[in-house]
C-alpha cells in the first residue's frame, strides 16, 4: 500500500497500525505499560514499514530526495549500531586507505543486511573517493 | 582661550558607543570578503546528456569535485533543469515577490537549478523583497521558535528549570550543549526532563560529538539533531573531517532510529577555515544547500550560524544572510534561520537583524535564542537572550507578529521552576546518581543564572553524567523514575516524545508538536497568495500577544490615584469660594488651577504632590510682596488657556496656569494663547524647585521685571514611552470634568502641613 499526503500523520491516522520493532502498537504503550515492565527500547524503534509510510508520504507532497534519505534510513534500522558507526567513520575522508576498504563495506551492507540503496551508495562514494584523490594518508 | 582640538568631539562620543566594539572588514572579492558576487564565481549553466548532467555551472563532469559531484547526482533534477536553467533570472526574481506565482512552482523549478543560478536570483532582490519572498516561500505555514538551554556549570538543575521556563514561554525546540563535553548524559538527562514539566512536545537536542549525540539519541533522551554540518568548498569539507557522503550516510542513520534531523550550514564557513576559493559568499552557501536537498534532509540551521559575526563585518552581509535563507526555504528546506551568534555589540543592530524574521515568520525565527543569560550559554551569547527576551516580546506585541512566544507570568514561572527543580532531583534520587540538598534546589529555582545558584560543580555533574552513561540508563528508567516519585504528568509527557519516533511523521519537513499534534510543511503547508492567506495571527493569539505584563489601563490610573487621595487629605483642604472675581490690584497674581486638580488627580507625572507643588508657587509669589489668588477653572483643561484666563483675571495680568500632571505655564493678559511667557512641558522632569521658581518668575513678571527663563533640564528621556500612556489616561479624567461655559471659581487652599 503506497500512502499518501491523506494518510498523515500516520499517528493519528492510524495509531493502531504504527508499531515498535516487537509489534507493540502506539496505543498499547502507555505510562501504565511502562511501568509494569512491559516496555523496551526496542518497542520505541521506528521500524523499516513507517520509513517507508514516511518516504511515500514525501514522495506524495514532492519531496523526492527527502523520500530517498527515509528509504536508505529503512535499511538502515537492522544495522547494528557499531557497524553504522563503523561506516560512518569509513566515510570520513583518509579513513579508508583505499577505494577496496569502502567497497567492502558495501558489500556487507548489501549481503547481510540486504541494505541494496547503501551499499550502492557507499560504492558511489569510493568512486568519488578515488577520483577526488581522497584515500591519502592524514596524520 | 579656548584650545582648538584635532577632532570633532562627536566622533569622541560616537568611539564610546558599543557599535564602535564591532569591526567591519572591507569589501575584498580575491580574499573571500564579498557577500553576493566575486569574479571568481561561476557563471549559471548545466548541460545534460542522457539524463545525466555532464556540465555544472561551468565546470565538466571529469572536472567535478565532491560537491558538484553529489549535487549534480542527487539535488538536479534532469527533467526539470532545462526548463528552469533557461528561464531569465530576473523573471524568477520578480515571481518569488509575485503573490500571484504559488510557492509549488517556485520549489519545482529550483530542484532543476544549480547554485550559481539559485545565487543569480536572489541576488536581484533588494532586503524587502527578500524578506517578503522568504514569507511567501518557507515550507511550513505556522512559525515556530527554538531555544538555547547552557548554563556554565552545566548544573542539571538549573537546566531543567531553565528547560521548563522555556517551553513554558513557547519555545517549539530547545538545545543543549556543555561547558565538559563528558557532562553530555547529564545535561541530556536535565533538559529532557525540565522541558517534560508544564506540557509535551517540545522537541530536544544535546549538541555534542557525532557518534555521541547519536548514542544519547538512541537513549531516548533526545527527539532532535542539527549539528551536522556542510561545507560548500572541498577544502572545507574534508577539513571539517567529512563527505557529502559521510554526511548523508549520518542522515539516513538519524532517520533509521527515528529522530528528526537538519543539517548546518552558513556564510563564512568556508572564509573562517581558510579555503573559500574566492567565492562570494552566497554562491558557496548555493552550493551548501543544494547539497543538502541532495543529501535528503528535511531542513537546515542555516544563516550564517557561527560564521553569522564575521558576515556582518562585510557590505551586505546581514541581506546575505536574509537571502542563503530564502534559498534554503526556495529548495523546500525547513529554516531554522540563525538569528544565533550575536553579531554585533549594537542594540540598533540587533533589532534590526531580527525584525524581517518577526514580521516574515519562520520555521525556526532563532535557531536559538538564548533563553539564558549571556554568561550561560555554552554555544556564546545568542543574538537575544535571556537579559532581552522581554524585548522581543514586545516586538511581537508592537508589529502583532507572532514570533513563536507567549508572555509567561513571574508566578507560573516559579511555580515551573520548583516542580522542574523537585523533579529533577526525584529522577537522580530515585536512580541514585545524586541528592540535591533544600538549598542547591532552592538557590536554583529563584537563579535568573548561574551566578546566583549554589547548585552542583561541573566536577560533581561529571559523576553524574558518566554514571548514566555506564550504567545505560535510558528514557525508560527515566520515565519510570519520575512517576514511581509522584511526577506522573511529567513521565506521560517524557514518553509522548519518545513515542514520536515510532510513526516518524515527525521526520516530515518542518515538524514541530503544538498542542499536542504534529504540525509540519505536510499538513501545515504555507498556502501565502497574498494579504488573507498564509499564517494570520488569530485573535485568540493577538490576545496572548498582547499580553505583557505591566500594562497600564484606566482602572491601574485611578487605583494609584485612590491611594494617593488619602495621602493628600492629610496636606491640603482646597474650598470653593463661588465664582472668582476680576482682580484690579497690581499685585494680585492668579494661579489657575485645572477641573481634576486635587478633586480626583493628586500627584504630577514627576510624583509630587499637588499640595507641595501648589504650596512652592505660592511662597514663591508671596515673598515677593505679591497676592496669589488660586481659581479653578472648569471650561478648559488646557494648559495654555488656564493661563491665559488666570492672567486676564489677574490684576497684575499674569497668570498661572497648571495641569494636576505638573504640565504648566506663565501666562500675561494680551498675548495669544500659544505664545505665553514660559511653558514647563516636562512635567515628569520638573522638580519642586522649578515650580517655586515659576512662582518667583511669574512675580517678577509681575513687578515688571524681566527675569532669567527657567529651563527644565531634559537628558533626551524618551518623555512619550515613559509617561504619555499614563498621561493621555489622566488627562481624559481632567477633560471629562470640564464643562462648556462653566465659571472660573475662586478656592481657598489650606495646606496644612502635615508631614508624610
Amino acid at each position: 500500500m503506497i500512502r499518501t499526503r491523506a494518510d498523515y500523520p500516520l499517528a493519528e491516522t492510524q495509531p493502531g497500525a504504527v508499531t515498535g520493532k516487537r509489534g507493540k502498537s502506539l496505543p498499547e504503550i502507555t505510562l501504565d505499560s511502562v511501568l509494569a515492565g512491559d516496555v523496551t527500547m526496542e518497542d520505541l524503534r521506528i521500524t523499516p514499514q513507517a520509513l517507508q509510510a514516511q518516504a511515500d508520504v514525501a514522495r506524495d507532497v514532492e519531496r523526492p530526495t527527502l523520500a530517498l534519505n527515509f528509504e536508505r534510513g529503512a535499511e538502515l534500522v537492522e544495522v547494528p549500531q557499531d557497524f553504522i558507526m563503523q561506516v560512518y567513520e569509513l566515510l570520513r575522508p583518509g579513513r579508508a586507505k583505499s577505494k577496496e576498504e569502502l567497497l567492502e563495506a558495501a558489500a556487507t551492507m548489501r549481503d547481510t543486511y540486504q541494505a541494496e540503496r547503501i551499499a550502492r551508495f557507499i560504492e558511489e562514494a569510493a568512486e568519488t573517493y578515488a577520483a577526488r584523490g581522497l584515500f591519502t594518508f592524514r596524520f | 582661550m579656548i584650545p582648538k582640538l584635532n577632532r570633532w568631539k562627536r566622533f569622541a562620543d560616537w568611539d564610546e558607543r558599543p557599535l564602535r566594539l564591532d569591526k567591519f572588514a572591507a569589501e575584498d572579492p580575491a580574499n573571500g570578503f564579498s557577500a553576493f558576487s566575486s569574479p571568481a564565481d561561476p557563471k549559471p549553466g548545466i548541460a545534460i546528456k542522457g539524463g545525466r548532467v555532464v556540465s555544472l555551472d561551468g565546470v565538466l563532469e571529469h572536472d567535478y569535485d565532491m560537491i558538484d559531484r553529489f549535487i549534480a547526482r542527487h539535488h538536479i533534477d534532469p527533467e526539470v533543469a532545462p526548463e528552469a536553467m533557461a528561464l531569465d533570472s530576473a523573471t524568477v526574481a520578480r515571481w518569488l515577490v509575485d503573490m500571484n506565482v504559488p510557492r509549488e512552482k517556485l520549489v519545482r523549478l529550483a530542484h532543476g537549478m544549480t547554485p550559481a543560478k539559485l545565487a543569480e536570483v536572489v541576488s536581484q532582490l533588494n532586503a524587502l523583497e527578500i524578506a517578503f519572498a522568504y514569507s511567501k516561500m518557507r515550507a511550513r505555514k505556522t512559525p515556530g521558535n527554538q531555544a538555547h538551554v547552557t548554563n556554565a556549570k552545566d548544573d542539571p538543575l538549573q537546566l531543567a528549570a531553565d528547560a521548563a521556563t522555556a517551553v513554558a514561554f513557547g519555545f517549539d525546540e530547545i538545545e543543549t550543549t556543555m561547558r565538559v563535553s563528558r557532562n553530555a548524559w547529564s545535561n541530556a538527562v536535565a533538559c529532557a526532563v525540565g522541558g517534560a514539566v508544564g506540557r509535551w512536545g517540545t522537541l530536544f537536542q544535546c549538541s555534542s560529538e557525532e557518534a555521541e549525540e547519536l548514542r544519547i539519541a538512541m537513549a531516548g533522551f533526545t527527539s532532535y539533531a542539527e549539528t551536522v554540518s556542510v561545507y560548500g568548498t572541498e577544502k572545507s569539507f574534508t577539513d571539517g573531517d567529512d563527505t557529502p557522503w559521510s554526511k548523508a550516510f549520518l542522515a539516513a542513520a538519524y532517520a533509521s532510529r527515528g529522530v528528526k534531523m537538519r543539517c548546518t550550514s552558513g556564510a563564512g564557513s568556508e572564509l573562517l577555515m581558510g579555503f573559500h576559493e574566492a567565492k562570494s559568499l552566497l554562491y558557496l552557501e548555493a552550493r551548501c544547500l543544494c547539497l543538502q536537498r541532495g543529501m535528503g534532509v528535511q531542513g537546515t540551521q542555516n544563516g550564517g550560524i557561527d560564521g553569522a559575526p564575521l558576515t556582518a563585518t562585510i557590505p551586505g552581509g546581514v541581506r546575505e544572510l536574509m537571502a542563503e535563507n530564502l534559498i534554503a526555504v526556495w529548495l523546500d528546506l525547513e529554516c531554522a534561520s540563525g538569528n544565533d551568534a550575536r553579531s554585533t555589540e549594537s542594540e540598533i543592530r540587533v533589532g534590526a537583524k531580527i525584525l524581517p524574521y518577526l514580521i516574515a515568520g519562520s520555521d525556526l525565527i532563532c535557531s536559538g535564542m538564548g533563553s539564558i543569560l549571556k554568561y550561560d550559554n555554552s554555544f556564546n551569547p545568542s543574538l537575544i537572550n535571556g537579559e532581552e527576551l522581554e524585548d522581543y516580546l514586545v516586538l511581537q506585541r508592537d508589529f502583532e507578529a507572532d514570533g513563536g512566544l507567549t508572555p509567561l507570568p513571574e508566578s507560573r514561572a516559579i511555580e515551573l521552576r520548583e516542580r522542574a527543580v523537585e523533579a529533577i532531583a526525584a529522577v537522580f534520587e530515585e536512580l541514585g546518581l545524586s541528592t540535591p540538598t533544600e538549598d542547591m534546589k532552592t538557590s536554583v529555582v529563584y537563579a535568573s543564572g548561574s551566578d546566583d545558584t549554589r547548585s552542583l560543580t561541573p566536577r560533581d555533574v561529571s559523576f553524574i553524567s558518566e554514571a548514566i552513561k555506564e550504567r545505560g540508563i535510558t528514557v525508560i528508567d527515566v520515565v519510570k523514575a519520575l512517576a514511581n516519585r509522584g511526577f506522573r504528568e511529567e513521565a506521560e509527557n517524557l514518553l509522548n516524545v519518545v513515542k514520536l519516533r515510532l510513526s516518524g511523521d515527525y521526520l516530515q519537513t518542518s515538524a514541530m508538536i503544538r498542542n499536542g499534534r504534529i504540525v509540519s510543511a505536510v499538513n501545515d503547508p504555507n498556502d501565502y497568495l497574498g494579504p488573507g492567506s498564509g499564517y494570520r495571527v488569530s485573535e485568540e493569539r493577538r490576545l496572548q500577544l498582547n499580553d505583557i505584563r505591566d500594562v497600564l489601563d484606566q482602572k491601574e490610573v485611578l487605583r494609584s490615584e485612590a491611594l494617593h487621595e488619602k495621602d493628600e487629605a492629610r496636606h491640603i483642604r482646597y474650598r470653593n469660594l463661588g465664582p472668582a472675581a476680576n482682580g484690579s490690584a497690581n499685585d494680585d497674581v492668579v494661579i489657575g488651577i485645572s477641573p481634576a486638580f486635587g478633586l480626583k488627580l493628586y500627584r504630577t507625572t514627576a510624583g509630587h504632590r499637588l499640595s507641595e507643588v501648589l504650596g512652592a508657587m505660592l511662597d514663591a509669589i508671596q515673598a515677593r510682596g505679591l497676592k496669589a489668588r488660586v481659581v479653578r477653572f472648569r471650561h478648559t483643561a488646557d494648559t495654555s488657556f488656564l493661563g491665559l484666563s488666570a492672567a486676564r483675571l489677574a490684576g497684575s495680568g499674569i497668570g498661572i496656569g497648571i495641569q494636576a500632571k505638573g504640565t504648566a505655564v506663565i501666562h500675561q493678559r494680551d498675548r495669544q494663547p500659544h505664545n505665553n511667557l514660559e511653558l514647563f512641558s516636562n512635567a515628569p522632569i520638573t522638580r519642586l524647585e522649578h515650580y517655586r521658581a515659576l512662582g518667583a518668575n511669574a512675580a517678577a513678571y509681575a513687578l515688571g521685571e524681566m527675569p532669567e527663563p527657567i529651563v527644565v533640564p531634559q537628558r533626551g528621556e524618551a518623555m512619550g514611552s515613559r509617561y504619555h500612556a499614563r498621561v493621555a489616561l489622566i488627562y481624559a479624567i481632567e477633560t471629562g470634568l470640564t464643562e462648556a461655559g462653566a465659571a472660573p471659581e475662586e478656592v481657598e487652599v489650606m495646606l496644612t502641613g502635615a508631614k508624610s
